[in-house]
């Protein structure tokens, strides 16, 4: 028989049964069907001892009350049926807690995410602590799933319908102020008053003296107090919901279906609903995409060769840029120390200063404390000279795509440096051992291929060369978790692998555009496909004259599989559109805070002159994204790509490749290798060669295998 | 197992950095003293690349305090990005703040408590503390105790409108009473020190340090530093007249004792803010780390005297004992750095230095200590011309000495300074490879 104690503990103090959550080995609690069972057996036991006047659970882990449900339990089913049962089993322990005959308080210190929140609002009294790691969070959204323990029923009820709705639909947190300020938290204590202050909590519940005030405004109470205005709330959601999510995450419909579900049927009814809705959901594609891509991440989050990871203190950015600022201020975010050099002190510290903004606007959201954004600058030093750079661990070039000017650079930084400096490349398409060509020290030499905002793009695309060595790559690979990004390790080649499928689909959206599409046509069919951004946005964020250059540095390779390239982006740069960086490009960006960007029909005239023609949005959507797809098999197909796992992450993550896709692989293994063939097929007798399936895609087809289990 | 003992351990100044030092109400205005200080420490290790965990303790002036930030020296490290658990130390000894900060590193370090330190002083004198007047701050104080609104009745009991001015802080000494302005130019006249002496010397002060600035020779000790949010980047002084003239500060009114007074706003050091900060290190320690030290703390002393008339003689005082302690003679002086607080105070000071009468009477001792060779003394402007920031310019001092020494190949640097209270600092280091 297991040990029943094996992940609570029990304490007596003053009649009040302290119940500890501590799962052993790991550093966050989660829920799992053994912890339901033995919380079961706990909660029998406390109710019938009479010595017990109340309970209060706490967490045993340093900065964690519970991280979710553990995901392995909807692995292990396969049907919306098991599924929803599995989410009626939660939905009895919780009712068990709700119902329980004495007064049952929580005590939340740190992360609460997901069913962590939901048993807390199965608790009579909710305490929480005003740490900063303290979050509380329904995130199920973010996995095309609902709360399904509850907590489309419980959170609306206690805050309210309409403060509830954005943390169901969003997923976001709730920090402790808010948690006070909103009702979720009856009180919020300092971490180490938590337990007192519990007691206190219950032994106050038990003298029946507490009243939870209703902390919804007036304007809140009249329109959630009747059923027509509630109806009137709930189609509002639907409609910003279906504008946001085009159809395309069904979560967060079947979210406001169970809410609303539950005011016009009650409670009972309602939970009973949930669990079905949950069941849906759960087996739903979009769903499994979701849930495989937080796997892939939180798998790339494990360095897999960290027993050779050196120590990095201290990092130097070359060029102080946008993304070279952007490198620096995540770098120094986590502790490191960072040289930010540029050709002259002045523009250095122009660099440093555009971060500094970034922090002080941190600081006015109260996300930093103005002591750490001062720690946080003072980290970072500018300069103009390589001076000393014997000292520093980590060089990250980001300066202009130029060969010959990257190669120089190295030369002068080995120059300075010994053999224990790493230097990494942040070009978006130069292949890395070109620049490492007669390097001082080649081993040395690495890509690290950042997003621009870097601040906000979550990922971080390493390339290694056949003579790059292991302990600087595992050490580059360590540098980027530690900086947040999601890491993917790719072998070298123009345009490695992000750059390599981008290239192709712009490619895809100028010829479009030569064929007479007009640009908001474009972007507003791939925004439906589920891009966040439309090609045309992007290109201009991108920068047009950087689009040109990554042509020109691929161009080649995709001319001769004989695919048709388009010359426009290079015109267009020539002619001085260089997109958001000057305000000009395939949209006019007018200074000014609130003013929004337009088409710049001027360019039209590139492209055949301002009359444009409609295509069927199927066109659109199988030229773009069978383009990117097709490339990306490609990359696995020429060993670019070392699993198709990296290229779903990559494209997601770098491209914004719809997530509920699952990726370039994912999409093909929905869809099935055979029909993703045959549409490219028809798509290359059609327009030519550039659409030729891959081998390895065509193998495919003909063996019905799929790039996953 | 034996108890061990200490032997006394080599003080090296590893280097120094300063912010630009810029008149009051210019573009430093908008700084507090904590965020210029706390530049020059995040200047420093960026200078120097040195692991902010070799600094052990730190050490820095301030003479106009923000009460807020009453312990300048620990919050101006931390903002600074040294280590939070590197205690921190605030010293306050008027314009030799930082001159203290550095010579209490070298103690620690020579006695092995530490290996490690940075020594700095800030000063934003455009950001004096105006305070109420003592009646008024005493009522404030009186209200904590009020329970109910009608308490509030009596607050107005015994105000007078008058007793709402603010009272802004003088610079005088407080127990004489007297401006250091006033004190200055009588020690003007006590010592022969002409108006026509005093203008010439300020005029040479703001000319050298144009010149220095002109070869480049600050880019070393400078940080620029970005104001407005980068819309600018101050890399230079600014208190530097390179196109004054006799005939201009001829022309200007005595500013302290009229009509006959010598002291004028054109030959006294003006209202500056400005920072510095220098890395101190046990020579070991310091080699082991990779650096090259540019000088060795060789000795120093602090003299005092009640004030009066002879307020900011101290370098006279000073300068002897330390050269007759470590057995040197100003002969064997290459690099003189003097705080120049007035011309007239510097006149002074170098003619004391070259008279018998004043050795006899003052210093005990038959001959004059000697002639001050001029083209040796504060060949990159001074005080006068490059500013005074208080506590930040004894880190400016040595700093330039060193940089000096490394230079002109010179092996030893006499620095000395003055400070209100009738006190004097004198201090020699010795290039690093001599």
């Amino acid at each position: 028989m297991k040990n029943r104690s094996n992940i609570l503990t029990i304490d007596q103090e003053q009649g009040i049964a302290i119940v500890t959550l501590n799962n052993p080995g790991e550093k966050v609690n989660k829920l799992s069907e053994e912890l339901i069972e033995e919380f079961s057996v706990t909660c029998d036991s406390l109710e019938q001892d009479p010595r017990v006047e109340g309970v209060l659970l706490m967490s045993g882990k340093e900065e964690n009350f519970i991280a979710g449900a553990d995901i392995g339990m909807f692995k292990a089913r396969e049907t919306a049926h098991e599924l929803a049962e599995l989410s009626r089993v939660g939905h009895q322990i919780l009712l068990r807690v709700e119902h329980f005959a004495k007064p049952f308080v929580v005590a939340i210190h740190g992360s609460c995410m997901g069913g962590g929140t939901e048993l807390a609002l199965a608790c009579h009294y909710r305490i929480v602590s005003d740490h900063p790691s303290t979050k509380i969070a329904l995130p199920e959204v973010k996995l095309g799933l609902l709360p399904g323990m509850g907590g489309t029923q419980r959170l609306p009820a206690l805050i309210g319908i309409q403060k509830s709705l954005p943390y169901l639909l969003t997923g976001r947190n709730i920090y402790p102020r808010q948690a006070k300020r909103n009702g979720f938290a009856d009180e919020v204590v300092h971490r180490h008053g938590l337990k007192e202050a519990g007691i206190r909590a219950a032994k106050k519940l038990a003298g029946g003296t507490f009243v939870r005030k209703d902390r919804r405004s007036l304007a809140e109470k009249a329109l959630e107090g009747n059923p027509a205005t509630r109806a009137l709330i709930f189609a509002q959601a639907r409609k910003q919901t279906l504008a946001q999510t085009k159809g395309n995450y069904p979560a967060a419909m079947k979210i406001i279906d169970s809410v609303e579900y539950r005011y016009k049927h009650g409670f009972v009814k309602g939970m009973d609903n949930e669990s079905k809705l949950f069941g849906e959901l759960a087996v739903s594609p979009e769903s499994r995409a979701l849930v495989q891509l937080f796997f892939g991440m939180t798998h790339a989050k494990n360095n897999p060769m960290e027993n050779r990871v050196r120590p990095v203190e201290t990092i130097a950015v070359l060029g102080a840029g946008l993304m070279g600022a952007g490198i620096a201020e995540v770098s120094a975010e986590q502790g490191y120390r960072v040289w930010l050099k540029d050709q002259t002190a002045d523009r250095a510290l122009k660099g440093k200063a555009q971060i500094d903004e970034n922090l002080l606007s941190k600081v006015e959201k109260r996300i930093l404390n103005p002591m750490d954004r001062d720690r946080q600058l003072s980290r970072i030093h500018t300069t103009d000279s390589y001076d000393g750079f014997g000292r520093i661990d980590l060089v990250i070039e980001a300066v202009f795509e130029d060969l010959e000017l990257k190669r120089s650079i190295v030369k002068e930084v080995q120059r300075e440096s010994g053999s224990s400096t790493i230097f990494a490349s942040n070009t978006s398409s130069l292949p890395i051992s070109e620049i490492a060509a007669g390097a001082r020290y080649p081993g040395n030499i690495i890509g690290m291929h950042y997003f621009s905002p870097v601040q906000k793009m979550p990922l971080l695309e390493i390339i290694k060369t056949p003579k790059t060595k292991q302990w600087v790559l595992a050490t580059a690979y360590d540098v980027g978790v530690k900086q947040g990004k999601t890491v993917i390790v790719v072998n070298d080649g123009p345009g490695f692998y992000t750059t390599r499928i981008l290239a192709p689909f712009m490619n895809e959206a100028l010829l479009l555009l030569e064929e007479g599409a007009s640009v908001e046509q474009l972007e507003s069919t791939m925004k439906q496909f589920g891009f966040p951004v439309g090609p045309i946005a992007l290109f201009d964020e991108v920068g047009i004259d950087v689009g040109a250059h990554v042509s020109e540095v691929l161009g080649a390779l995709f001319r001769e599989r004989g695919a048709k390239t388009s010359s426009k982006a290079a015109e267009l740069a020539e002619a001085g559109y260089l997109g958001r960086k000057n305000g000009k490009g395939f949209y006019l960006y007018p200074s000014g805070k609130g003013k929004k960007k337009k088409v710049n029909r001027a360019i039209y005239s590139y492209f055949g002159g301002e009359k444009r023609k409609k295509f069927t949005p199927e066109e659109i959507q199988s030229r773009m994204a069978l383009m990117m797809v097709n490339e990306a098999v490609l990359c696995l197909q020429e060993e670019i790509l070392l699993s198709a796992g990296d290229g779903d992450l990559g494209a997601i993550l770098g491209l914004g490749f719809p997530p509920f896709l699952g990726g370039p692989f994912r999409y093909i293994d929905r869809e099935g290798a055979a029909s993703v063939c045959s549409a490219l097929e028809k798509l290359q007798s059609k327009h030519g060669d550039r659409f030729r399936p891959a081998e390895m895609l065509q193998e495919m087809a003909s063996s019905g295998k799929a790039f996953y289990d | 197992m034996m108890m061990k003992r200490n032997t006394l351990k080599e003080a090296v100044f590893v280097d120094g950095v300063r912010t630009p030092f810029l008149r009051s109400q210019t573009d430093f205005k908008e700084f507090s003293a904590y965020n210029l200080g706390r530049l020059a420490i995040a200047g420093l290790l960026s200078r120097t690349k040195a692991d902010p965990a070799l600094v052990e303790h730190t050490w820095f002036g301030n003479v106009i305090q923000d009460i807020n930030t009453s312990n300048i020296a620990r919050e101006a490290a931390l903002g600074g990005g040294l280590p939070g658990h590197t205690p921190a130390t605030t010293v306050s000894m008027a314009c030799i703040s930082s001159n203290m900060a550095l010579t209490s590193a070298v103690n620690a370090i020579s006695l092995g408590q530490i290996s490690g330190a940075v020594a700095g002083g800030v000063e934003v004198m455009s950001d004096i503390p105006i305070r109420f007047r003592k009646s008024f701050r005493q009522k404030l104080l009186e209200t904590q105790r009020y329970r109910k609104p009608s308490d509030w009745l009596q607050f107005f009991r015994g105000i007078s409108p008058s007793d709402l001015l603010p009272e802004i802080p003088s610079i005088s000494e407080f127990s004489t009473g007297e401006t250091m302005g006033q004190s200055c130019d009588k020690m003007a006249s006590k010592y022969g020190a002409s108006r026509q002496e005093q203008d010439a010397y300020a005029l040479r002060s703001h000319q050298l340090a144009a010149k220095a600035a002109e070869e480049g020779l600050f880019d070393r000790e400078v940080i620029p530093v970005s104001v407005n949010g980068g819309s600018a980047i101050i890399a230079s002084d600014n208190g530097v007249r390179a196109d004054s003239s006799l005939e201009k500060l001829a022309s200007l009114k005595p500013a302290f004792i009229r009509p006959h007074g010598t002291v004028t706003a054109g030959n006294a050091s003006f209202l500056t803010d400005g920072a510095s900060a220098a890395l101190i290190m046990e020579r070991e320690a310091a080699l082991e780390a990779g650096f090259k030290p540019k000088a060795i703390v060789r000795g120093f002393t602090y003299v005092a005297r009640t004030p009066g008339v002879d307020l900011l003689m101290g370098p006279a005082l000073a300068v002897p004992l330390l050269l007759d302690r470590l057995r040197l003679t100003l002969k064997e002086i290459d690099v003189f750095e003097f705080h120049e607080a007035f011309a007239g105070q510097m006149v002074s000071v170098l003619n004391a230095l070259d008279s018998r009468e004043f050795a006899k009477k003052e210093l005990n001792r038959p001959i004059k200590v000697g002639e001050i060779p001029i083209g040796k003394l504060n060949t990159r402007g001074g005080s006068l011309s490059i500013g005074h920031p208080f506590a930040a310019t004894g880190i400016r001092l040595v700093t330039t000495a060193a940089n000096r020494l490394l230079d002109e190949n010179a092996r030893y640097a006499l620095i000395a300074a003055c400070a209100a209270g009738g006190q004097g600092h004198a201090m020699i280091l010795e290039r690093f490879d001599a």
